[in-house]
């Protein structure tokens, strides 16, 4: 027992740890939602995330050792944004027919997303730090870290709410759409890539290849019109 | 060897963005310049098919790259202790607005688009 306790100290204490649990929890978690046909409350990142932060809880190991180690896929964030360029590229013809169209939405619903977050966050007395977190979490979560840090938020916290955000699109979109009548998975995906960013999009991937692309192509405008225009808004108000 | 030579491009337009952005103080962060910086690169057909690799593999495990973000979520139990309800009904709020205003908006300007 007491070189179990030894063996743990060391083990937890390494980055090999952050980045074996984080790897091989989502792996599990990926199974059990391929295995539940995708059900969208079955969501892998959204247990993923439970399952991690409830045994690292229970074992009294410090976030800050766990991300020693799964900083190593935390840093792919950044290529996965320019790695956006892709889908951006591949849909350029259609991007330019129907360029109107598609810079009108993804301006009107990512405005509207961030000046409701503010204005409900206000409403209910949040904050102002909080409330300037809340803004960028419909951007993907390292834009969005950067861009509360330009408008007085918290990064590390509106990493977490744009998590949330993601989750909360990921989980809940398809009753939304239905509820409301949009039927088109093109439209679907882009709405999704739009408001709930890269844990929607991979949603909406899984779903369709068609709105796989349209989020990936929603998620690359928002991170360029909200990294763009969000600062801007700030200082101007 | 195409996803590792896509890899290298990946960096290398992020490298260059990130040193745009300290360079120039640009309000935009370093990765989205890069996104700008490779989407101009995708015009030379040599660039295409490692990019296409890379990305993909990237872009597929996507929802993965989020999670050690969102583990961070146990670090702000004093902040959610106080907050907590009133953050979750803004972002489930806010979200489903967004969302709704995107999916509506974009079907409204796009007649030809029967669903």
């Amino acid at each position: 027992m007491q070189n179990f306790v030894e063996l743990w100290v060391y083990l937890s204490a390494t980055p090999l740890f952050g980045l074996t649990a984080t790897i091989v929890t989502y792996v599990l978690a990926q199974t059990v939602y391929l295995r539940l046909n995708q059900a969208p409350w079955a969501n892998p990142v959204l247990w993923a995330v439970l399952v991690l932060a409830a045994l690292l809880t229970a074992s009294g190991t410090p976030y800050p050792t766990y991300f020693a180690g799964a900083q190593f896929i935390h840093f792919l964030l950044g290529p996965a944004v320019v790695a956006l360029a892709w889908p951006l590229w591949q849909r350029r013809l259609e991007v330019r027919r129907r360029a109107g169209a598609i810079l009108l939405a993804a301006l009107l619903g990512g405005s509207v997303a961030a000046i409701s977050a503010v204005g409900i966050g206000y409403a209910l007395g949040l904050p102002t730090e909080v409330i300037m977190s809340l803004a960028p979490k419909s951007v993907t979560a390292p834009v969005a870290m950067g861009v509360a840090e330009k408008i007085g938020g918290i990064p590390a916290l509106a990493a977490v709410f744009a998590v949330l955000t993601g989750l909360v699109g990921a989980v809940s979109a398809k009753y939304l759409f239905d509820v409301l009548g949009i039927h088109s998975l093109a439209t679907r995906g882009f709405a999704l890539g739009t408001a709930a960013h890269g844990i929607g999009a991979a949603r909406a991937l899984q779903v369709n290849a068609d709105a796989g692309a349209y989020a990936g192509l929603a998620l690359g405008l928002q991170v360029l019109l909200a990294s763009f225009l969000m600062p801007l808004a700030y200082r101007l108000f | 060897m195409d996803s590792l030579k896509g890899l290298a491009w990946l960096l290398a337009a992020q490298s260059l963005g990130e040193g745009i952005a300290r360079l120039t103080h640009a309000p935009l962060p370093g990765p989205v310049i890069g996104l700008v910086i490779l989407l101009l690169a995708l015009n030379f057909s040599f660039v295409q098919a490692p990019v296409q690799a890379a990305a993909e593999a990237l872009l597929t495990h996507l929802s993965l790259l989020f999670v050690p973000v969102g583990v961070g979520v146990m670090v702000h139990t004093g902040l959610i202790a106080e907050y907590g309800v009133r953050m979750l009904v803004v972002i489930v709020l806010a979200t489903w607005i967004g969302l709704a205003v995107t999916a509506l908006a974009l079907r409204a300007f796009t007649p030809a688009d029967k669903d």
